[in-house]
């Protein structure tokens, strides 16, 4: 059993830490700060109000929650396998899982065309048995944003499963119930606050992007350009819009973890 | 008993939001990079003239330019140095729009070729060029279909044809504003799968076979050799396209700066950039 957390320290912080400290505060914080300074406040309504802003943000909250089922439905139970059952190269399974929280989102891009594009190593059957195409699609925004957030959910949930004690579900087994029946009406209960933190994480991590997207399902207003498109694009040659537009996105990150606050952001 | 379980309950939930907070970490360093690379190479050096003291040319150009300049720019670049060893000179190609966003934002440049004097004009207008732009070469639109052309495409009307997949550059970019230019000379309405960021990745999309035709310029369909086959159109006579460079304010060695954009105007850089397609300004 790990000992009961130290108590604060009482003296004021040491100036080699509280230094640093301070000035990682800023840097976190100073750009959004920025954001807001130089935000055309005036114009806001006129820019928020275009029907192209408002078909992002939908066409982004929509994929990203899709994305985020698609990584909850395979994503817990590889969680399940990586932490519960032992097997030959789970290392290296797990490596690969992990793969994609690293890799830069474009590669993650290239690589989901070299695989599911219209000549793709899967692709091309897809498209020939079922005349089925990925890129330029918004079934494509969803696939490129769950490859690069599924990770996130499965390694919160796999850390979760971890800390959990399966004795209670050997307790379950024992008693008659299937695996399977255990992970449901006993695993799944318990881990619940996991898998829901590994969700927003997921959720968050595809409502932000960009390089798979655009690389995977191109840029089409209304079926693959989410917000983060449109605030790239818009920075070319409106940087004023691209300003609102980002506020828009601050605005629904801090929602997020404003509806989360008591969930799981506060410490112990 | 009691005790152990709510210590087991703490430790999970210490772990659970360890676990959280690292996989945030993550998720900042993984953050989306993609979009021109318009990395910060000034040299340190700090003498605002390119010669040393015997009068030779010395030191780094940064040149940014539209990423259809690419291939004949790096070309140019290489001559460059060799005829005037001790200087390099490092490239940043990409949209024309997203290099005169970064320039204007304090991108550390030397050069601009920009492929749209509009591109070129939010540069001079934020007061960052050192005299005038001068245009040096003209481009022209293309088709780019697959290699063979295998949906028998002859001209812009032709990519109307519902069930053809076309990519189109964002209007943002100089590309897509002379593609809509065409289209707008020819009366036509065209509806890609996808405004791309610019001219390369609308190529491109078509070097892998996603898309079955892309607007370019021709000097990219020359480019990309075999991989694609280009259509001319006789519509592109109304959306040429002036390419301008100029020197920057902001550039560490003027004379090495000055002397590459003095390259690439003399007729040895012509021959280079009409040997890519380009047309004479």
């Amino acid at each position: 059993m790990t000992p009961p957390p130290p108590r604060p320290g009482r003296g004021g912080a040491p100036l080699p830490l509280l230094l640093p400290a301070l000035a990682g505060l800023v840097f976190l914080v100073l750009p959004l700060v920025a954001l807001l300074v130089r935000a055309p406040w005036r114009s806001m309504p006129e820019l928020l109000t275009s029907a192209e802003v408002w078909q992002a943000l939908r066409l982004s909250l929509v994929c990203a929650t899709a994305a985020t089922a698609v990584s909850l439905v395979l994503g817990v139970p590889l969680a399940w396998l990586l932490a519960r059952v032992e097997f030959r190269g789970r290392g290296l399974v797990r490596a690969l899982v992990t793969l994609p929280l690293v890799l830069p989102p474009v590669v993650g891009g290239v690589a989901l065309l070299m695989a599911l594009g219209r000549n793709g190593v899967v692709g091309r059957w897809l498209d020939s048995w079922f005349g089925l195409t990925l890129p330029f699609t918004t079934t494509g925004v969803v696939i490129a944003e769950a490859f690069v957030a599924m990770p996130f959910l499965v390694i919160s949930v796999e850390g979760t499963l971890r800390a959990a004690d399966p004795r209670y579900e050997e307790a379950a087994t024992t008693l008659g119930a299937s695996r399977f029946t255990a992970f449901r009406r006993v695993t799944l209960p318990l881990i619940a606050p996991g898998v829901a933190a590994g969700a927003v994480l997921a959720w968050a991590r595809a409502l932000g992007e960009f390089g798979a997207t655009i690389t995977f399902a191109g840029n089409f207003p209304g079926r693959t350009q989410t917000m983060p498109l449109a605030v790239y694009l818009a920075l070319q040659n409106d940087p004023e819009a691209a300003i609102a537009l980002s506020l828009v996105l601050l605005a629904v990150s801090i929602a997020v973890l404003a509806g989360l606050r008591d969930r799981w952001m506060t410490a112990s | 008993m009691t005790r152990s379980v709510r210590r087991t309950h703490r430790t999970r939930r210490t772990l659970q939001v360890a676990g959280a907070g690292a996989a945030a970490l993550l998720a900042l360093s993984a953050c989306s990079d993609s979009g021109s690379d318009a990395s910060g190479k000034n040299s340190a050096a700090t003498s605002s003239s390119g010669k040393d003291s015997t009068g030779k040319l010395s030191g780094e150009v940064t040149v940014f330019a539209a990423a259809s300049l690419k291939e004949s720019f790096t070309t140019l670049g290489k001559e460059f140095e060799k005829a005037h060893p001790g200087t390099t000179v490092t490239f940043s190609f990409g949209g024309s729009d997203a290099l005169a966003a970064s320039i204007t934002g304090g991108a550390p440049a030397d050069v601009f070729a920009s492929a749209s004097p509009k591109t070129m004009k939010v540069v001079t207008d934020a007061g960052d060029a050192a005299g005038t732009p001068a245009t040096f070469v003209r481009n022209q639109l293309e088709i780019a279909t697959l290699p063979g052309n295998p949906d028998k495409i002859a001209s812009l009307k032709d990519l109307t044809r519902s069930g053809l997949k076309v990519v189109l550059c964002d209007k943002a970019v100089p590309c897509g504003a002379a593609a809509r230019k065409a289209l707008d000379a020819a009366g036509l309405e065209l509806t890609p799968v996808s405004y791309e960021e610019d001219v390369k990745s609308a190529l491109n999309k078509v070097v892998l076979k996603e898309a079955d035709a892309a607007v370019v310029y021709r000097t990219d369909v020359r480019a990309a050799g075999d991989k694609v086959e280009g259509v001319d159109f006789p519509e592109s006579a109304d959306a040429v396209n002036d390419y301008p460079i100029t020197l920057l304010k902001g550039a560490q060695r003027t004379d090495t700066a000055e002397a590459f954009i003095a390259l690439v105007r003399s007729a040895e850089g012509r021959k280079v950039l009409t040997g890519a397609g380009f047309l004479e300004p």
